[in-house]
């Protein structure tokens, strides 16, 4: 075996890989089709049970990352989602303290339990994104963060000898929260969702959502969409990997309502003999998990009950794939004759390039004149 | 320069105070793995006729289709193949190795190589799709063998030297459950010891089998029990005989019906029972966690990659500047690029010395024959010049003639008039 990472391989028939003189394992690529004629139940449909159970032991980690301008109700709305004090809120935050110079990243990790299913849970905050007088570039911090998490876990998983369970910090989730102006995206909007939404899944948000009528919400949410839409600024979930039809159509359904127009609260008031989470103004209660009032429970719903797992899988499938294919490619991970061949042929070129000009310049064919005639 | 928190070590416990909702994180998970569907793969081990493919169609309830082997292959071969099984929501994808030709050689020494190579060829093939720049690892149909079943003849007295070579180097490479075939041909009493004399020889020798895990609450106790089974003596047969007043799988004799199923006859019921209901995952888990990482990591060490360096400076495959294998390989590469360079320099001095030489001589060639038309020029242009010259001197010849000539003409005329005439008519007569 020569020194160095294997080549990378097109997918190349098993049998290929063994050497003549063993004898050929015949691994046929078309498996035979029998199905429904088991005599008799058998007890294969036990393995969900057991996995199940492999699951709930080893438990869940959960990252979620919310990026938005301060005072947008960023910490609000993670606590209303996990209905406990995920996030220290920041409206006790002196006006004395320093506004951070740069964009800080904070995580913060926490276990939660429910039903027997361990989860470990995440909330990577941002303060200080967008709150500058000059918020170029502002974005650059979080990317980095967000690369450096794959790296972690590229290293980890590149090791000889690795653990059984390599700990997973990747961000799963980000939620981008836009201010209700009920007019358009933001230049910054734009610009972070452009640079991030190939690196994480975004989940735009809109909020503060009751400073908005109905009709301003269904207008600025089409408004969003479109925005995006023309910016090429593909949000979780995304089209493209949509697999079958019945994702498809689920998710269309989804991407139609989106832009989610939330509104968080950790305070329970009294409703018509209930005890509701809600925001209490001169004007009515605003309850946080009734869809007449915000889309807050289709957002919990949306990220926590039915796609948490696949926000994860996205993240490990696709865009830690991307990560790790281009960290490997510019590392020399191609095979090492291709690239020297390459090199030489650039060298070779211009080297026979310089020569060929010198010559040309010399002294001309002949030396007399030529013969009149 | 942003400041980067670490998450605390120890995260914090939280309470709730509502229902969140991801205690649905487990069947998301699993609705998940249903989609994907499910590979298990078995290998089978036994000599020819023992009664491999009978008891997987019986554990399977399924007739697979198998073609009895004949027992004179030169070498042991491995046969497999993939089978889609479904029951209610859940999709398996059944691979069944066998071994053919095991057992029969006259010289068994090269039997059990083959087995070995073709589960190292299913951890190569995973770990070479692991190493792709550009894999797709959740879509990989894995052919990594889960289970081992081993089977054991049922002689009654030990375990072959065969079969404990076999299971030996196997060992540490994939979970081997011994099962005991043909069990009925062996009493009870006599299947007690013979299963305590397997179990000790290979205790003894070191074999690690597979054990069913003890560690959830759940299973412990089951499992536990049926470590103490081991091995199992099993009889597998897709005949159906009527007991009572029930169809169920047995073999008739004339002295009685070994029903397969029941627990009394023998221990396949066990198997089942721990090979498919309870232990699958686990198999499938212990494959990937243990078996394949232990392939992994001497393969890798074998190709002369280390996680840590000669000065115990941690290493990594992708920190390029700090590996040394790197380095070194990097080294290599410049020096043969510097070589190449170089020699690509020296032959194409070469070449353009070689072309000036025949551009020279052609040169050469054209000048001399320069040379010599000019002077061939030269020569008839002097010749010309000759000519001309004396065409010259002849006209001026010409010209005084007959200037003097003119003069006597005149003079004469003057002289004489006819005789002028005459003399004239006659010189005339002689110019002409």
């Amino acid at each position: 075996m020569s020194k160095g990472l294997p080549e990378a391989r097109t997918d190349t028939a098993m049998s290929e890989l063994v050497p003549e003189p063993r004898p050929k394992p015949a691994v046929p690529m078309k498996p035979v089709s029998i199905n429904s004629n088991l005599l008799g139940y058998i007890g294969i449909d036990t393995i969900i049970e057991q996995m199940r159970k492999k699951t709930m032991k080893t438990g869940f980690d959960f990252n979620i990352m919310v990026v938005g301008q301060s005072g947008l109700g960023k910490s609000t709305l993670v606590n209303t989602l996990f209905k406990s004090q995920v996030s220290r809120k920041a409206s006790s935050w002196n006006r004395e303290e320093k506004i951070p110079k740069t964009v800080e990243i904070k995580a913060i990790g926490h276990v939660i339990e429910e039903g027997g299913v361990k989860m470990k849970l995440t909330v990577i905050d941002t303060p200080g994104f967008g709150d500058q007088i000059n918020n170029e570039n502002c974005w650059e911090p979080i990317e980095k963060y967000i690369n450096e998490q794959y790296e972690k876990f590229l290293k980890e998983e590149v090791n000889i000898a690795r653990k059984k369970r390599i700990p997973d910090t990747r961000v799963h989730c980000c939620l981008y929260f836009i201010s209700p102006t009920g007019h358009s995206l933001r230049p910054l909007d734009l610009e972070f969702m452009k640079h991030l939404s190939k690196v994480v899944n975004i989940i735009p948000v809109i909020a503060k959502a009751d400073t908005m009528t109905l009709e301003e919400k269904s207008e600025f949410k089409q408004r969003v969409r479109k925005e995006l839409e023309v910016n090429g600024i593909e949000f979780y979930p995304q089209k493209e990997f949509d697999e079958d039809l019945e994702d498809k159509t689920e998710n269309d359904k989804i991407r139609e309502s989106m832009p989610f127009a939330v509104v968080g609260s950790d305070k329970e008031y009294q409703v018509n003999g209930k005890r509701v989470l809600g925001r209490k103004t001169p004007w009515g209660i605003i309850e946080v998990e009734n869809l007449h009032h915000c889309e807050f429970a289709l957002l919990r719903d949306f990220v926590i009950r039915t796609h948490l797992q696949d926000l994860k899988e996205v993240t490990h499938n696709i865009h830690y794939e991307t990560y790790r294919a281009k960290r490997l490619n510019d590392n020399g991970g191609l095979p090492p004759n291709k690239k020297l061949c390459a090199s030489l042929k650039r060298s070779g070129e211009g080297f026979i390039l310089k020569c060929w000009e010198q010559v040309s310049h010399r002294q001309p064919f002949l030396s007399s004149d030529p013969p009149t005639n | 320069m942003a400041a980067f928190d670490e998450k605390k070590d120890h995260p914090r416990s939280l309470t709730m105070c509502g229902h969140v909702g991801f205690e649905s994180l487990p069947d998301q998970l699993v609705d998940r793995s249903i989609q994907q569907g499910f590979c298990f793969n078995i290998l089978c081990v036994g000599e020819t006729g023992i009664g491999k493919s009978t008891l997987i169609n019986t554990l399977f309830n399924t007739n697979f289709e198998e073609l009895e082997s004949s027992h004179f292959c030169p070498c042991v071969r491995l046969r497999a193949q993939t089978y889609e099984l479904q029951e209610s929501n859940v999709r398996l994808k059944l691979t069944v190795v066998n071994t053919v030709g095991f057992g029969d050689q006259i010289n068994k020494e090269e039997s059990y190589q083959p087995i070995i190579d073709y589960i190292d060829d299913q951890f190569e093939a995973y770990l070479q799709e692991e190493l792709k720049i550009k894999r797709t690892l959740f879509n990989y149909h894995d052919s990594r063998i889960h289970v081992c079943l081993y089977f054991i003849a049922p002689t009654g007295h030990s375990l072959r030297t065969l079969d404990l070579i076999t299971m030996k180097s196997l060992d540490s490479k994939v979970n081997i459950i011994p099962l005991i075939a043909k069990a009925d041909t062996i009493s009870k009493s006599e299947l007690q010891k013979f299963k305590m004399k397997l179990m000790s020889e290979l205790v003894i020798n070191g074999v690690q089998i597979y054990q069913f895990p003890t560690d959830d609450e759940t299973t412990a106790k089951i499992n536990g029990a049926m470590n103490g089974h081991l091995p199992f003596a099993v009889v597998g047969s897709m005949d159906e005989v009527q007991v009572g007043n029930k169809m169920v799988k047995a073999r008739q004799y004339p002295w009685g019906i070994v029903q397969v199923e029941n627990e009394n006859h023998c221990d396949f019921v066990k198997l089942r029972e721990m090979l498919i209901c309870t232990n699958m995952e686990d198999l499938r888990e212990q494959t990937h966690a243990r078996h394949y990482e232990l392939y992994r990591r001497c393969k890798l060490e074998e190709m002369g990659f280390a996680d840590v360096g000669p000065e115990n400076k941690p290493l990594s495959m992708l920190a390029p500047g700090l590996q040394e294998t790197y380095e070194a390989k990097r080294h290599e590469f410049y020096g043969e690029r510097q070589r190449k360079e170089e020699e690509m320099k020296q032959m194409f001095v070469q070449r353009v010395k070689e072309k000036e030489a025949i551009l020279k001589e052609a040169e050469r060639e054209l000048q001399a024959k320069f040379e010599h038309l000019k002077r061939i020029h030269q020569e008839e242009r002097m010749k010309l010049e000759e000519k001309r010259r004396i065409l010259e001197e002849e006209s001026i010849a010409f010209s005084k003639k007959k200037a003097t000539c003119d003069l006597f003409q005149s003079q004469s005329f003057m002289a004489e008039g006819s005789s002028i005439k005459k003399d004239r008519d006659r010189k005339n007569f002689n110019f002409m």
